[in-house]
């Protein structure tokens, strides 16, 4: 029988969450490196006993630890993330341009097939990436070459949140970061270009269409249809069918299309996932119910998913990097909230169950199957 | 021998109990200090001051004697008790309200 493993970043920590592919007795293991930020902990696809961690603090700065043991023991390795070249500047909240510095890491991608080989995106936002197992890290500096001068910082800070690596071409990945938007390289990281043709940012730009700026808050794809993205906008979830050459809005009848993450279901590439939240001024769920969304038409039409999410007096929410699916033959989805809860579905959705309560707010989910 | 003696995250992340004895070449200073300190526990570098600059993190504070050194200069002396391992060289994780 399947193990399932979920790893669980949060503001005091990292858990991981365990069970088998019924999914519903679980054991609950940590917290690892209590007190400090965990932005993510993921595993690795070529080696599932690999793990990453993000560790931070506001004392203390930026810590990357790695597991051969499946968390079971701890490396420190490398944490110095020196931008290339002189950093340059970016646009700041006055208008003035402001050096780029170094934050934090906020999401750690690894190489499907080599577990060495790990990418990084950070605050300030750029794209790092290590092929000795996270021990060095190099810019892809490119990357800022992509009228980075215009980028600026978001309220949660101006970080490179989302890493996607192409399944059929290894020098194909797409980034995102608030607020500057979605970009593209084909060229293995080195040369970039903007995606963002399509959104429409008219409340928070003064240029609606601009090249670049808009606040881009998640982005996903199923393997099988790698030119396919979805996007989870800081208003607005969109879509693209050419790889980001240009996006159309799917937010159709959902009732709110402000949210922070968005999933695909495993086996079905139309199934996507989201989790509106009432606006930009109110980061909880409109009415007080947690309802997942669920389009198997690859959106517009969403239905609410219910049973077994609080349906009153729920004010959390669910941040980018806090939702992922399982790969069983009944696809499990998983989400944790600003409340500390980690909730799980076995059956894509219909149904959900608390796996945790109590847990300091959470910051991302990732999900491991086990032979 | 030097004394110092670290917040307990970063004897966490150190994998050491209180208090560290540190060989210190003269001139003992808070650089020096750090310098023996980062050679012993490289897991360290980065978290007391940064890696490239030096520059202590602003949240992290340096207490000896009954004194805040948090704003002296790096090169400064550290003082003689401390020199004399007699008192610890204190690395502090700063008060934060919340």
């Amino acid at each position: 029988m399947s193990e399932v493993r979920v790893l669980v970043g949060t503001r005091k920590g990292a858990f991981v969450l365990r069970s088998n592919e019924q999914r519903k007795d679980w054991i609950v293991d940590g917290p690892h490196f209590p007190g400090w930020e965990i932005y993510h902990i993921t595993g690795t696809p070529a080696d599932p006993n690999r793990l990453y961690v993000s560790q931070s603090s506001g004392w203390f700065g930026q810590i990357i630890q790695r597991s051969d043991d499946a968390g079971k023991t701890w490396e420190t390795v490398g944490n110095q993330f020196d931008y290339d070249g002189v950093p340059g500047t970016h646009q700041w909240y006055d208008g003035s341009q402001h050096p780029w510095e170094f934050k934090r890491v906020w999401h750690l991608e690894p190489s499907p097939t080599n577990p060495d080989s790990v990418y990084a995106g950070v605050e300030d936002a750029a794209l790092f990436h290590s092929d000795d197992g996270g021990k060095t890290w190099r810019e892809l500096s490119g990357l800022r070459d992509v009228k980075a001068t215009l980028w600026q910082p978001g309220a949660g800070g101006m970080c490179l949140h989302t890493i996607v690596l192409s399944p059929d071409d290894p020098n194909r990945m797409f980034v995102a970061i608030s607020a500057a938007g979605a970009f593209r390289t084909d060229a293995g990281g080195t040369t970039w270009r903007p995606i963002n043709q399509g959104l429409n940012s008219g409340d928070e730009l003064p240029d609606a269409a601009a090249e670049v700026g808009h606040c881009v808050h998640s982005i996903a794809m199923h393997p099988s249809r790698p030119n396919t993205l979805f996007m989870q906008k800081h208003w607005d979830v969109m879509r693209s069918d050419n790889a980001g050459e240009l996006w159309h809005e799917v937010s159709g009848n959902l009732p709110s299309d402000f949210g922070f993450p968005i999933g695909v279901h495993a086996h079905e590439p139309d199934t996507i996932y989201v989790v509106p939240i009432t606006s930009d001024a109110h980061h909880f769920p409109p009415d007080g119910k947690l309802r997942v969304y669920r389009s198997r038409s690859g959106g517009n039409d969403w239905e609410a998913l219910t049973n077994g999410l609080p349906q009153r007096d729920c004010y959390v929410n669910v941040l980018r990097n806090a939702l992922s699916v399982d790969s069983l033959d009944s696809c499990g989805v998983y989400f944790g909230t600003t409340g500390g809860q980690v909730y799980v579905s076995a059956d894509s959705g219909d149904n959900w169950m608390p796996i945790v309560h109590d847990l300091p707010p959470v910051l991302s989910v990732e999900v491991q199957i086990l032979p | 021998m030097i004394v110092v003696t670290l917040p307990t995250h970063l004897r966490t992340l150190a994998k050491v109990s209180n208090p560290i004895e540190l060989q210190v070449e003269e001139p003992v200073t808070q650089a020096a200090i750090l310098d023996a300190l980062e050679a012993i526990y490289p897991m360290l570098r980065g978290t007391i001051r940064d890696r490239v600059t030096k520059e202590r993190r602003p949240f992290v504070r340096f207490f000896a004697c009954g004194e805040d050194l948090s704003h002296e200069s790096p090169d400064s002396a550290v003082p003689s008790e401390v020199m004399a391992g007699k008192q610890p060289f204190r690395i502090i994780g700063a008060m934060a309200g919340g």
